[in-house]
């Protein structure tokens, strides 16, 4: 293959895992550990390929783990794999984000946290100083807290003031000093990402959004992933999208659903 | 006017080589990314009357020969994807709206239904129930669907051609009686890959069909039997990756090329499979219609 290639090598075949390990996080929300690492860079993802059911990307929350959220059929089927069950994976796919300046930050929201805790880590065993700020729903969705609060400071949001500052993660955006950071890290649901970028338009320029498109073969063919209004292939190109890419794309305002229709980008 | 400019299947290319069908041409913007890296004309994914989400993961599998998928026809419907084809215009290119049906009025109406520079016939898609080599591996129906979407459209009507069939220029032959302006060959070839650790068929749907290099000499043989027999253009698909490969579809008779699996590369092969044919033929001080053909004339 060409040398002049623009994407990261895709040309991973799907490998045998088991599952070494099935944590609780919160009452939607399990974290499995691998036998076996796929040696990926944080923000990177792979396709798990639930055997009879469906593939489906999922990021990585260290280097031999996958944090899940039960949404749906095959996230509901994952989180019930018990230790010793085996599955398919396709990885490591993607971009990363990648580490810039010695003083970061961390801004996510419910699943989203995944990624950045996998990457605040691999920064702190840099000696890079590192400041999240999370947000959930409630104070039994909080994930992560531990892993966090090992890192450096941490600010909590939830939207029902059960924990930390009462409201949305950017009612945390008030406490911090952005022009401060080196480089700003973003994860989360859509909304939530967007209503982050909206305040913060000046910094766009340092600031890395993992996204979220629906993604089908994960190679750059399909182009089910494709984001208005570059084209930007997202299972290639992305996750890791730089802000200012997406202040004049689609992202915030629709996605599209597996049919390539066009849908709202809340859920 | 550059030495690659010409009629393609009665469109005028700037370039004969184009974005196949189902790689990246789902969205308007993927359409003008691939005009803007130099495509002579962009073909869309295929769509049809009814949303469909597609088939279920795994819907590929890479191998280091190529690529076996089952993507299950997803698309939002034409309803919804005239809007994509115009924003797919203003890269200033021809689009060609692939389309599939179940029968020659669900083609026809569907064609009728978009505006297009062209319309591509999907006869050929081999892991969709009901549709594409389902139909298209029949020459009778070929013929018929044909011939109802030229009575409904004024612009170049190309078909698609299955490679899964003992005689792809008999499926040709029905496409050019029923009045098609060119036939594209090849689409995939039927496939399947297994997981050793499970048992399992890898792809969701288990069936799927093979592309890339693996499939290239396939492609170029029916490209050269359909060149040979058939009065109409021959447009080639299957493996191209390189200006060589394309020099190859040209040489078996080919007017214009398609380029699917090689967009993994990115849409940079656009120009370099352009540049390349350039040089060549710079190189060489010919012009395309000097290599169009020449196997067919070397006995
Ligand atoms: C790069 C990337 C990384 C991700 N990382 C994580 C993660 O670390 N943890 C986690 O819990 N989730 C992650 N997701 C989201 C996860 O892939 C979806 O929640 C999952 O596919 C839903 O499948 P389902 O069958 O359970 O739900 P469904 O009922 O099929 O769908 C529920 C929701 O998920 C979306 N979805 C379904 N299939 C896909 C797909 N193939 N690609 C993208 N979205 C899809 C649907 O549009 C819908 O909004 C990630 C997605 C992407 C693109
Ligand atoms: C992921 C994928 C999706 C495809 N979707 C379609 C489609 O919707 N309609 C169609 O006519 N052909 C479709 N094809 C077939 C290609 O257009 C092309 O004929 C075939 O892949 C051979 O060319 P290649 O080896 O350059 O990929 C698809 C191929 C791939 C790999
Ligand atoms: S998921 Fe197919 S191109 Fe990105």
């Amino acid at each position: 293959m060409s040398p002049k290639s623009e994407s990261p090598s895709t040309l991973a075949k799907s490998v045998d895992a088991t599952i070494l390990a099935v944590r609780q996080e919160t009452p939607n929300v399990k974290t499995l550990t691998f036998d076996l690492s796929l040696d990926p860079k944080a923000g990177q993802y792979l396709m798990a390929w639930i055997r009879g059911l469906d593939e489906i990307p999922m990021g990585f929350s260290g280097p031999r783990e996958i944090t899940v959220h039960e949404v749906g059929q095959a996230t509901k089927a994952l989180a019930n794999f018990e230790p010793g069950r085996s599955l398919g994976l396709r990885g490591p796919l993607g971009n990363s984000f990648i580490l810039r300046g010695d003083n970061i930050l961390l801004i996510g929201g419910g699943v989203g946290i995944a990624p950045l805790t996998f990457l605040g880590e691999a920064a702190k065993a840099q000696d890079i100083d590192v400041t999240s700020l999370i947000g959930f729903r409630s104070s039994a969705d909080v994930l992560f807290k531990q892993r966090l609060e090992k890192l450096g400071d941490l600010a909590i949001t939830t939207d029902d003031g059960s924990m930390g500052i009462h409201g949305f993660a950017s009612a945390g955006l008030k406490e911090l000093n952005l022009g401060e950071y080196s480089q700003i890290y973003l994860c989360g649901p859509e909304p939530m990402m967007w209503d982050i970028l909206s305040r913060s338009k000046e910094h766009s320029g340092k600031i890395q959004v993992s996204i979220n498109r629906y993604f089908k073969c994960a190679v750059g063919v399909c182009g089910s992933c494709c984001l208005d209004h570059e084209g930007i292939r997202v299972c290639v190109e992305g996750p890791v999208i730089m802000a200012d890419r997406l202040l004049n794309s689609e992202f915030g305002k629709y996605r599209r659903g597996p049919s390539g229709s066009r849908g709202s980008c809340r859920g | 006017m550059s030495s690659l400019a010409g009629e393609v299947g009665g469109l005028i290319l700037e370039n004969p080589v184009m974005l196949a069908a189902g790689i990246l041409g789902t969205t308007g913007a993927s359409l003008r990314r691939a005009a803007m890296a130099g495509a002579g004309a962009v073909v869309t994914k295929s769509v049809g009357s009814i949303p469909r989400d597609g088939h279920p993961g795994p819907t590929v599998v890479p191998l280091d020969i190529g690529l076996i998928n089952a993507m299950g026809l997803p698309n939002p419907s034409y309803r919804e994807f005239q809007e994509e084809i115009d924003i797919g215009k203003t890269g200033g290119i021809p689009v060609v709206a692939s389309i599939f049906g179940a029968d020659p009025d669900e083609f026809a109406s569907i064609a009728s239904g978009l505006t297009a520079d062209a319309f591509e016939l999907n006869l050929s898609c081999p892991h969709a129930e009901k549709y594409g080599a389902e139909l298209g591996r029949y020459p009778e129906a070929v013929q018929s669907v044909t011939k109802a979407v030229k009575a409904r459209v004024r612009v170049p009507v190309w078909v698609k051609l299955t490679p899964n069939t003992a005689d792809i220029v008999e499926l040709g032959l029905a496409a050019q009686d029923g009045g098609a302006d060119a036939v594209v060959a090849i689409n995939t070839l039927k496939a399947m890959a297994i997981d050793i650790e499970s048992g399992y068929p890898i792809l969701g749907n288990r069936f799927g069909g093979l592309s890339g290099p693996a499939i290239k000499p396939v492609a170029v043989r029916c490209v050269y039997d359909l060149s040979s027999a058939l009065d109409i253009p021959v447009i080639g698909a299957g493996g191209v990756s390189c200006f060589v490969d394309a020099i190859e579809m040209i040489m078996a008779g080919a007017s214009g090329v398609q380029i699917g699996t090689a967009l993994q590369r990115g849409y940079g092969v656009f120009g370099e499979i352009i540049e390349g044919l350039s040089a060549y033929l710079e190189r060489r001080s010919m012009r395309l219609s000097d290599l169009r053909g020449l196997a067919m004339r070397r006995t």
